[in-house]
């Protein structure tokens, strides 16, 4: 019996630790993210907006009195090397985890957190990620699912097309956003007059353009990462096709337009988070970063940022740090940006973990994003 | 229809590119046994040669000609006096993997040095398109496969009728007996290992500009190339040509025509019924080695 009483009595001073831990000093933030590897840039601009926002914080007294202290973890990009560090942070058991960015590691990790009883902030945006039943996950940007939606509607109320070609790269990305799509124009009685799959790290797109040329549909939506999406849209102005070309974040970024120079110009996308929307608070946001860090965020920056007053929010109405409270206090929380500056836009968390907020609507304009219409919250 | 000349032309312009690079192939193995499978990735390089010049301030016309350079002392001369040479001594096999070896550390110093990330890469023909017989062909197509044949012509002319060509086809042919009637036997080689950094470099010029500047760009090509070459013959120039130039237009209809996903199966199906019924390859002619 006596080493049961013996491990009865550690286990009860480990828990006792542990809620102590969380009750005084600094609140502990564990944050693992593409630090390395093909995400490094995902990874790095998360991580410099998370130590900008706990910078901020900090330096106004912290949360409820508190300061913040946070780790960061490099997943090296790969979902195995990120379900490890995951683990190991949360042994330390973090008040909030951060990231990943990666959807893929983010699907391996989410288990290990829910176990813990420990929520989870992260940049993943695969439509599947919150559809697993997972109590304790939420996002930092739109999924699949929200922003799909707003895409054909776009096409169908701006476009007015009729028939349209979907381009999709044949991962659990781009089926996940091209099933949701798919559904969408079916609804809207828009025809799909050619659904396209293409291969992660294809170089040659002249067959699949020349098919896409072939259906002439009134537009084309392009769902694929951001290498991919240069090489189409040079192809497409080489095979001369000359339908709007629709997409989503990864067709508009910096490095697609930086990569496919004039072909990119024209080509437009819906942009849950940018720093180029016309709003006040995520200006600001843009001109801190640059003043720290020397460039310019992409979205997985105001991500990062955006995770970290999540957590401030969420604590704060609250009015205690209670890790096991955090997940419950969230789900169907509204942050308002007139009460927390942090949040830039008014934000509404739902059951899943999934968000709702305004979009935008942005086209390449002379090797620039422009932002050409905000579409707003659903709720 | 239109549909089938759209894939046509953009077929012929990447079989063009296949063709030069599976020149190159055929030149190394008829001159000095040499299977070269880091071809793919002496494509990849020279691009990223001439981004370096660039970068380093010098206009597109001169990293052009710098990149070129570069190619034959690197991908020409050193890779002869420091790969091949001491390997073919242990045999071709050995030298094969020595090969895949130098396209991994090629791959991986690209990756380190420069970028993991793709990077633009300027084009040598105009991207604006062109009416043909009412129907809008892109230039850049038309200027790949022009540029590309034009390549292959010059050489063949130069291996045909000229004595230096000759010389070299004799150096491939027999040796010693092109040793004894007076060629420069070992100078003859390293010819052919210099022209094969040269296509190489021109492929990468033509081809970057579709592709994007990767470290990983190499792996598809050398495959195709390699592909192209066996099917059209191992040890003919123009089998090379004709099964580059295939080998694009296949690959285009199955993707058109079959399926995306399957694209890449397609032209090593027919490599296999190739070698079950025409070992030799379409053009090329049977041969027996004695080493």
């Amino acid at each position: 019996m006596r080493p049961t009483i013996l491990a009865g009595a550690l286990f009860v001073i480990a828990s006792a630790s542990a809620a102590f831990a969380q009750s005084s000093g600094p609140i502990k933030l564990a944050d693992v993210a593409e630090l390395s590897g093909g995400g490094a840039t995902v990874g790095t601009n998360w991580k410099n907006g998370i130590d900008l926002a706990v910078e901020e914080i900090n330096a106004k007294g912290g949360i409820l009195g508190r300061k913040i202290e946070v780790t960061h973890a490099d997943s090296q990009s790969n979902p195995g090397v990120a379900r490890a560090q995951v683990q190991k942070a949360l042994d330390d058991e973090p008040y909030v985890l951060l990231g990943p960015g990666y959807s893929g590691s983010v699907k391996v990790t989410a288990p290990l957190a829910a176990d813990a009883g420990i929520t989870q902030i992260m940049g993943g945006e695969a439509a599947e990620l919150t559809q697993m039943g997972d109590k304790f996950l939420f996002r930092t940007s739109f999924g699949q699912q929200s922003s799909m939606p707003k895409v054909a509607k776009y096409i169908n109320d701006e476009l007015k097309a009729k028939s349209v070609a979907v381009v999709w790269v044949n991962n659990d990305f781009g089926r996940g956003g091209r099933d949701v799509i798919v559904k969408e124009f079916a609804r809207l009685g828009i025809k799909v007059v050619a659904d396209q799959s293409t291969e992660a790290g294809q170089s040659d797109f002249a067959a699949d353009v020349a098919k896409i040329k072939a259906a002439s549909p009134d537009a084309v939506f392009i769902y694929l990462n951001e290498e991919e999406s240069a090489r189409i849209l040079k192809e497409l102005k080489r095979q001369g096709v000359t339908a709007p070309l629709i997409g989503e974040t990864t067709l508009v970024g910096q490095k697609v337009i930086e990569l496919a120079g004039d072909a990119a110009n024209g080509a437009r996308g819906h942009v849950g988070l940018t720093t180029d929307a016309p709003v006040e608070l995520i200006k600001q946001f843009r001109d801190k970063f640059v003043k720290k860090y020397n460039y310019v965020p992409d979205h997985n920056g105001i991500k990062g940022y955006l995770a970290v007053y999540m957590v401030k929010a969420t604590t704060d109405k609250m009015g205690k740090v209670d890790p096991k409270a955090f997940a419950d206090t969230l789900h169907g929380l509204t942050i308002k940006a007139s009460e927390e500056p942090g949040i830039l836009m008014d934000v509404t968390f739902d059951e899943n973990g999934d968000i709702d907020r305004q979009g935008f609507m942005v086209e390449v304009v002379d090797g620039k994003q422009v932002v050409k219409q905000v579409l707003p919250k659903l709720h | 229809m239109s549909n089938l000349l759209d894939l046509l032309i953009a077929g012929l312009a990447t079989g063009a590119i296949y063709a030069l690079v599976a020149v190159g192939f055929t030149l190394l193995w008829q001159t000095s046994q040499t299977i070269n499978f880091a071809q793919g990735e002496f494509v990849m390089l020279p691009a990223f040669l001439m981004l370096a010049a660039m970068h380093a301030g010098a206009p597109f016309w001169l990293a052009i000609i710098i990149g070129i350079l570069l190619s034959m002392i690197l991908l020409g001369l050193a890779f002869k006096m420091l790969l091949v040479d001491p390997m073919l001594r242990h045999g071709v096999l050995p030298l094969a993997i020595a090969t895949m070896a130098l396209a991994i550390g090629m791959k991986e110093a690209v990756k380190q040095f420069f970028s993991a990330e793709a990077s633009p890469f300027p084009s040598i023909v105009p991207t604006n398109d062109i009416s043909l017989l009412g129907h809008v062909v892109s230039l850049q197509s038309i200027g790949v496969f022009v540029v590309a044949i034009l390549a292959v012509v010059g050489l063949t002319a130069l291996l045909n009728r000229t004595s230096l060509g000759h010389q070299m086809q004799a150096a491939a042919q027999n040796p010693t007996v092109a040793r004894i009637i007076g060629v420069p036997v070992e100078r003859m080689i390293l010819l052919t290992f210099l022209i094969n950094a040269v296509l190489v470099a021109l492929a990468s010029l033509l081809i970057t500009p579709i592709y994007l500047a990767k470290f990983s760009s190499g792996e598809v090509l050398g495959q195709a190339a390699f592909v192209a070459a066996i099917v059209g013959g191992f040890n003919q120039v123009r089998g090379a040509i004709a099964g580059g130039l295939l080998i694009g237009v296949l690959d285009n209809l199955s993707a058109a025509y079959v399926s995306t996903q399957y694209r890449a199966a397609v032209p090593l199906i027919f490599l296999i019924v190739v070698i079950l019924f025409r070992p030799q390859g379409l053009l090329g002619r049977s041969e027996e080695r004695t080493v």
